[in-house]
This record gives structure tokens, C-alpha cells and sequence, in this order.
């Protein structure tokens, strides 16, 4: 299939608790246990799990904690659990935030979008986060990523834009460029635009790209929804 | 209060330099002192285009890095007393533009300019960055072709992020759309955008469309401006871009095909 650009998937990721890092006997215990599975834990990936471990605050422990794990070729690639400060210091070495696991098993090792610190403000942990709006063009070149809420946007979106949403999407205005919901999962999420003229929709990894997207829904106000794992454009 | 304004299109080879050169010397025209600056650095034109390339001694850099003063870097036209080149390095690369240097020469010339044209090279890196960080007004050379087309939205989504009046959270950059190169003829067969599939876009507002024409190369051959050119319809449109940039109203011209007279039609391909 051409173009597998964005697909959703599932992987076993190893949780390390930051805590354990700084014990001394961690070390011996890692390397007795890669001992008796090398093949297993070649090159695997590891998640930090920052719960109750505030000390790792600067992107430099973030640093130190990947160059101890890689010395077991193990690939740090993210943390979860993490304090918005955290996340912060955490994309500034490199790493992904996943989403913490103890409230929904089932999305648990859904691969975070790419952070991206500056479009993502750190919000505080409100009952009911509001949606994300944006009322000025969204340019060619520019992310945007509602974590763990709605996207609106009241102008134009650009090709070469990138919109991503944890839920839905909604874009009054033509949308030429890639939309992005559900991202952390949601199958019931939905994009809704008034001008579909887009490079790519998805919906929690199932996704369209330009040339598959049905030419008579092309340029008209439509509703996309996950039906049956089936990506389906109705006009509205 | 002085105004600084960058030429700007994310993509090379759409008429930057030659924009920047018509503009400065359209505003020079209408009595504004105003200095052009190359912010190209290893790939200077600006002088060419501006016919002074001859009396270069020092340049932006130089000035930057203190190895000379404005008054000494700063060349006077000969055609216009309002309007001075500042020629920039082919020696040096761009990481020579450093931000607070930059800052210090642009805050120098406004106290005697009304008008500071940065002509910015092409790309999304530090050059381009550089020539855009400290305007007041962008002017966005646009080609009617959907490669240009992107690129200067990108641009414009830069000018929107990264400039300091961004950074700053104080008003937005004024932003205005220059579709140049344009052949009405070619858009009517369909081999290119028109003016409405551009603005359709980008969504800034139109300044001018300045028609693809004979006379910008020889212009640019010969050193002089276009605009210094009012037999040419490419630099009568500049002039009506400078007016609208001065808040005019001006009817677009140009942007209809060229009616065909009987004798044209009659003998041939004129």
C-alpha cells in the first residue's frame, strides 16, 4: 500500500521506575537479567515511569538515564507519569511522554504522537481540559497537537499542515493538509472540516491518503468517522 | 518612525532582489529615504541589480563586526538622492549575521531612513531568519506555481512564529502578497495559478502582480531598478505597488491578456 506513513500499532515497551536508576543494586540485577534473555532485550525499548520521582527534573538526567540504559543496549525512547515540567525537560533529550497506563490498560503502549513542547503548553490537571482553538491560518510547516482534547480551527488550513488531536477534530475552513484524531487511540473520534481538500485524514491510525479519498466528497463539507475499522466520509 | 520591511518568498530565483531593488527605488521616487540592504551574505547581488557594484568597499559585516562605520558601507545612488545601498559580503557565509549585530546597524539606519528594505535570501534557515526577525511589514514575492506558492505560506507561518514581533507578542507583522512574474496569457491557457487561486491560499492581502516582462532582464543587465523604468509595464506595475504600500488605491493592472491588435493578429505570433 502506498505510503505507510502513519499507522497506528501496538508494542511491548519495558517499564523502568526512574527510582530504581539510582539504586546501586539495579545495575547488577539488569545485567543478570539480560544475562539469561541477551536476545530479548537487544536493542529493546524502555519507558521511564517518572511516578513519584520529581528529582528527574533537567533534560541532562534525562540524558545520563538514556546513556545508562544504552550501555545495556537498551533505547530509552520515552517516559510516562511525567510532571508537565517533566515532559518539557524530557523532549528536550529526545524523549516521547506516553500517556500513563493505570486509568486505560488497553491504550497503554499506544505510541504517543511526536511531543511537541512549544505547541503543547503544559496544562494543569483540570477536571475537563476545553478544547484546543486556533483562529489564525495554520501555515505550511506548523504542527499542532491538541493533547488529550479537541481541535478546533476557525481559518484555513495550509498543505504541508500538520493537525494532530487526541479527540476530535473540527476545521471551519478548508483543510489541504493532514489531520491527525485520535491519536493516542480514541477509535470513536472524528474529523469534521467544511472544505475537504486534505494530503491525509487518520483516525487512530486508519488512515486515507489524498489519492484514496473519494473524488466526489473532494471540496465539500464532510464528516469522517471509524465504522466498522473502515474509514468512511459522509457530506454534510 | 522608520519602517522595516524584508523581501521575502522561502523559495530562490522568484524576484526578490529584483522586488527589493524596484521597491526601495519606487519609495525613493515617492521622496522616502530609504536604504536597501542585501542580506544574501556569500551570494551578493543586490549591488549588480542596483548598477553599483563598482564602488563597494565595505559592507554589512563589516559594519556588523565594527570593522567600519554606516556612512562608510552605505553607498548613495546616483540616480536618486533618497536611495542607498547597503552592500552585503561574498567572502563571508551567514552565520556572519549575528542577531544583536544586526539589531544595533538596523536601529543606526532608522535614525536616518524612513524605509529599511532587507533583501532576504531564499531558504528557512539562519539568512532568511535573520533578514525577517526585525520587521515591521513583509512583502511575499510569490510566482504563480504551487512550489512557490507553499513555500511562501511557510514563510509566512515563520513570519508569524519566529519574528520579534512574535516573540515579543506585539502586533503581528504586516504581511502583503506580490505575485510576480505573471503572464496573463499563459494563466488563461491554464499553465498557471491565477491571482485568485494564489490569494485563495495565502489569504494575506494583494499588493501587486507585476507582469512577466522583457524589461526586468534588461534591467537587471543593466543595474538599474525597474521601476526607474516607467515605459515598462513591469515597472509601472512596481509603482503601483509602492502606491498601494503607501496606502493608495490603485486598479490592478496587468493582469488581463494582452488584447491582440488586427496587425498582430494578422501577422503572427508578435
Amino acid at each position: 500500500m502506498a505510503g505507510n506513513l502513519v499507522q497506528g500499532a501496538l508494542f511491548t515497551v519495558m517499564v523502568v521506575r526512574a527510582g530504581m536508576l539510582r539504586d546501586p543494586e539495579f545495575q547488577d540485577e539488569l545485567a543478570q537479567q539480560i544475562e539469561r534473555s541477551p536476545r530479548f532485550f537487544q536493542n529493546a525499548p524502555v519507558v521511564l515511569d517518572l511516578k513519584g520521582a520529581e528529582a528527574f527534573a533537567s533534560a541532562d538526567e534525562f540524558v545520563r538515564a538514556k546513556e545508562l540504559l544504552g550501555q545495556y543496549a537498551l533505547a530509552l525512547v520515552g517516559v510516562q507519569n511525567a510532571l508537565p515540567a517533566q515532559v518539557e525537560a524530557a523532549a528536550e533529550a529526545g524523549l516521547a511522554s506516553f500517556a500513563p497506563n493505570a486509568t486505560n490498560p488497553s491504550r497503554r503502549q499506544a505510541p504517543a504522537p511526536e511531543p511537541q513542547p512549544t505547541a503543547a503548553p503544559p496544562e494543569q490537571r483540570a477536571a475537563r481540559t476545553s478544547a484546543r482553538l486556533i483562529t489564525e491560518p495554520v501555515r505550511s510547516g506548523t504542527q499542532i497537537y491538541a493533547r488529550g482534547t479537541d481541535l478546533i480551527v476557525t481559518a484555513p488550513v495550509s498543505t504541508g499542515a500538520e493537525l494532530v488531536a487526541d479527540g476530535n477534530i473540527h476545521v471551519y475552513g478548508p483543510l489541504r493538509g493532514r489531520a491527525l484524531a485520535g491519536a493516542s487511540g480514541d477509535a470513536g473520534a472524528r474529523i469534521f472540516c467544511s472544505r475537504l481538500e486534505a494530503e491525509l485524514v487518520s483516525i487512530a491510525g486508519r488512515y486515507l491518503v489524498s489519492e484514496q479519498l473519494p473524488a466526489e466528497q473532494r471540496g465539500f463539507p464532510v464528516e469522517i468517522a471509524l465504522v466498522d475499522e473502515q474509514l468512511t466520509i459522509t457530506r454534510n | 518612525m522608520a519602517k522595516v520591511v524584508v523581501i521575502t518568498s522561502g523559495k530562490g530565483g522568484v524576484g526578490k532582489t529584483t522586488t527589493s531593488a524596484a521597491f526601495a527605488a519606487g519609495l525613493a521616487l515617492r521622496g522616502h529615504k530609504t536604504v536597501v540592504i542585501d542580506f544574501d551574505v556569500g551570494l551578493r547581488n543586490l549591488d549588480l541589480i542596483m548598477g553599483c557594484e563598482r564602488r563597494v568597499v565595505f559592507d554589512f559585516i563589516n559594519v556588523i563586526n565594527g570593522d567600519a562605520n554606516l556612512n562608510q558601507a552605505l553607498i548613495k545612488d546616483k540616480r536618486n538622492d533618497n536611495l542607498y545601498i547597503f552592500p552585503t559580503s561574498q567572502t563571508r557565509d551567514k552565520d556572519a549575521l549575528k542577531r544583536d549585530g544586526v539589531d544595533r546597524v538596523l536601529e543606526e539606519l532608522k535614525q536616518q531612513f524612513d524605509y529599511i528594505i532587507c533583501d532576504s535570501p531564499a531558504g528557512i534557515e539562519h539568512g532568511a531568519i535573520s533578514a525577517l526577525y526585525f520587521a515591521d511589514a513583509a512583502i511575499i514575492v510569490t510566482n504563480p506555481e504551487v512550489s512557490s506558492v507553499r513555500d511562501s505560506d511557510r514563510i509566512i507561518g515563520i513570519l508569524a512564529s519566529r519574528s520579534r514581533r512574535a516573540e515579543r507578542s506585539e502586533p503581528p507583522v504586516e504581511l502583503n502578497l506580490l505575485v510576480t512574474r505573471y503572464d496573463p496569457a499563459r494563466v488563461s491557457k491554464g499553465e498557471m495559478l491565477t491571482v485568485e487561486d494564489v490569494l485563495e491560499i495565502l489569504s494575506i492581502p494583494l499588493l501587486g502582480v507585476i507582469p512577466e516582462s522583457e524589461s526586468v532582464l534588461r534591467a537587471s543587465n543593466t543595474g538599474t531598478p525597474v521601476s526607474f523604468d516607467e515605459d515598462s509595464p513591469a515597472g509601472r506595475a512596481y509603482l503601483d505597488a509602492v502606491a498601494r504600500f503607501l496606502g493608495e488605491q490603485r486598479e490592478m493592472r496587468f493582469v488581463q491578456p494582452e488584447r491582440r491588435g488586427f496587425f498582430k493578429v494578422l501577422f503572427g505570433r508578435a
